[in-house]
């Protein structure tokens, strides 16, 4: 029996599911998603939450947090304008549709509008480094914010902007259970997107200009290119993932869109695991199924202190905030880190050598 | 010409409020190498705690004032101890996703115990009296605000210049190791810049709670904080000074005539435009230090 992973093959060793088990493990997990829907409302009632609508939010943050842990895991580009960014998507396909473009034109056009918003707001990061990138994006967001609110013409300002639910071959995805296709589609999309794309020579200069951008450069990685390109690919995707967020939520204002957006985003891909693909679908999962976790034991605590439902949102961003400090403090490198330590344990359990 | 000296002096006293608190926050930035997004936080807590002994407690306005200072410098240096000091050595993007998580902390918890309503201090301290010079009224209470913001910062930068410790700060500012080696303790100094950082701003939050009222967005004074220590220079004190002072100035102008051309609400963005502005031309602003690197 061997005691780990021994290749003889470049090949194998490039290889994205490196053992027959993985392949098991994931046909079983598509099956269950793919089938998922049959069942689901027998779940739902079980545990007392609409869980096709969860897994519909999980799916569209997923695409966004992938291209924001392309930007900041795998490129080392820090932005706190990723929400604003997902509302440029959101607004463009929202207002495309309205004039009557398809869907299929829509979504593409929302993720280039937010790519090129993206890339103008990226343009300074080749003069500045860490902080200096975060206090730019920053900016950007609350920029970007106010033109939503005060761009009436456009964008319907602070009254939002009613979108008709998109319709693909006369499906029309106006329901959880439609729309949850299509979300699934794109999430598995986003995510072999990302996988492959770390494995080019594009993704391997990201990962050059991560961690010593000056050896970068001197072997001949152009920094401007390919910080600007992915700051392009990670809004872009993050434009998607609002123009889905547009065509399933079909009512956008520039409330769900602020700083605030940008913070559960950067938390998302910490908290799952910068520069692991498998972190953005963890952090995703983490933080839609937390909030929907705590409402059950504050229900059950109304009882007790019957004002407690007032404060709810404060709640929420209170666990949110100590979850966020203690995964830095004890585990920095995410979920993902923690899963690839967890399962090298198993493997050679019960020899740890 | 006479409203636009209205709208310098009012800017001027806005101003003064974000120099101090853009003081603190360049201090952190200074000697610890943290940018503090949780600066803006230190506001609310120290308005909301100052105002709470005051006017729910009923104690002496003095009284309250040292209780918020000491409360304030203790919560600095629990944070420094807890959170912040097992992030030396972590990428940047930790130490900012950190301070931005301790913040919403803070929010929360200042929500939970006083809910979000606008709060006034009353009876007020100082009067709402206008007085008049030549043809700029300034009500009476802008001039204590900036009479006791001037003397804050008077205070803080003798104590850089002229005490030991204040000394021994800007000794590991300049060089963490080097301070060390000559006994510093470099750590004690790290809690010293925090628990000041946090002093500066709670009395920030105090004097504009004054004028305005105490309610949840003074914790925005946090995120204004960031165009003008950019202008200024994010590892100089002096410059974070002048920073908060040209960005409260420019803020209310722009504020004033732009609103027309851009519909309403150009002054909460009037300093981000700046920032993006100098991010652009002078991404190292008035007085920061250059990093000059070559390939």
């Amino acid at each position: 029996m061997p005691c780990g992973l021994f290749f003889s093959k470049y090949e194998k060793d490039d290889a994205i599911f490196k053992t027959v088990w993985l392949k098991c493990w994931m046909v079983i997990l598509l099956l269950f998603l793919f089938t998922y829907p049959l069942y689901a409302q027998t779940v739902s009632e079980a545990v007392g939450m609409n869980t096709l609508n969860i897994f519909n939010l999980i799916f569209i943050y997923i695409v966004g947090a992938h291209g924001l842990n392309l930007l900041t895991g795998y490129t080392g580009q820090i932005s706190l304008g990723h929400g604003a960014f997902m509302g440029v998507g959101a607004y463009t396909a929202g207002i495309l549709a309205n004039m009557g473009v398809p869907f299929w034109a829509a979504l593409p056009a929302a993720g280039l509008m937010a790519a090129a918003v993206g890339m103008i707001f990226g343009i300074p990061s080749l003069r500045l480094k860490g902080l200096y990138l975060a206090i730019a994006t920053m900016a950007a967001q609350f920029i970007l914010i106010y033109a939503m609110r005060n761009w009436d013409s456009l964008t319907g300002g602070s009254s939002g902007l009613i979108v008709e639910p998109a319709s693909l071959f006369g499906l029309e995805f106006s329901n959880d259970f439609n729309f949850y296709y299509l979300g699934l589609a794109f999430a598995i999309g986003a995510t072999m997107y990302l996988k492959n794309l770390t494995r080019t020579r594009t993704g391997r200069a990201f990962v050059a200009v991560r961690d010593r951008y000056l050896a970068a450069e001197v072997i001949g990685v152009n920094l401007f290119k390919y910080r600007i390109l992915s700051f392009g690919i990670s809004s872009f995707m993050v434009g998607i993932s609002g123009g889905l967020w547009a065509f399933y939520i079909t009512i956008i204002s520039d409330e769900h869109f602020t700083m605030w957006l940008s913070v559960q985003y950067l938390a998302m891909v910490i908290v799952g695991g910068l520069g692991y693909v498998l972190g953005s679908i963890f952090g995703v999962v983490f933080m839609v199924v937390l909030p929907e976790l705590l409402r059950l034991p504050t229900e059950a605590l109304s009882s007790v202190f019957p004002n407690i439902s007032g404060i709810f949102a404060s709640l929420r961003e209170l666990v949110f905030g100590l979850v966020v400090i203690l995964f830095l403090i004890f585990e920095p490198d995410g979920m993902a880190a923690r899963w690839h330590t967890i399962r090298a344990y198993w493997k050679l359990w019960p020899f740890s050598y | 010409m006479q409203e636009l000296m209205q709208l310098i002096v009012t800017g001027l006293v806005i101003g003064s409020v974000y120099a101090l608190v853009a003081m603190g926050f360049a201090l952190i930035y200074k000697s610890t190498s943290i940018i503090n997004f949780a600066q803006g936080e230190f506001v609310l807590v120290g308005g909301y705690v100052c105002l709470w002994l005051y006017t729910d407690m009923h104690l002496p306005i003095l009284v309250a004032f040292s209780i918020s200072m000491v409360i304030a410098v203790l919560m600095g240096v629990l944070l420094e101890r807890l959170i912040l000091r097992p992030m030396i050595g972590e990428p940047i993007i930790s130490v900012i996703m950190v301070t931005i998580a301790l913040a919403t902390v803070l929010k929360a918890l200042v929500t939970i115990l006083w809910s979000t309503q606008i709060k006034v201090f009353s009876p007020p301290i100082f009067s709402q009296k206008a007085l008049e010079f030549g043809s700029v009224r300034v009500s009476e209470v802008y001039l204590w605000t900036v009479a006791f913001a001037f003397l804050f910062l008077a205070i803080f930068a003798a104590f850089f210049k002229f005490t030991r410790v204040g000394i021994s700060m800007r000794a590991v500012a300049n060089d963490q190791q080097v301070a060390q080696s000559m006994g510093i303790s470099v750590k004690k100094v790290f809690a010293i810049s925090w628990s000041i950082g946090a002093l500066v701003s709670a009395v920030g939050g105090i004097l504009v709670g004054n004028i305005n009222g105490v309610n949840i967005t003074l914790s925005d004074f946090g995120l204004k904080v960031f165009p003008a220590v950019i202008l200024g220079g994010l590892d100089s004190i002096g410059g974070a000074i002048i920073g908060g002072l040209t960005i409260g100035i420019l803020e209310n102008i722009m504020g004033s005539y732009l609103d027309v051309y851009l519909g309403g609400g150009v002054k909460e963005i009037a300093p981000f435009i700046v920032l993006i502005v100098i991010l652009m031309i002078k991404p190292y602003g008035l007085f920061g230090i250059k990093e000059i690197e070559r390939v």
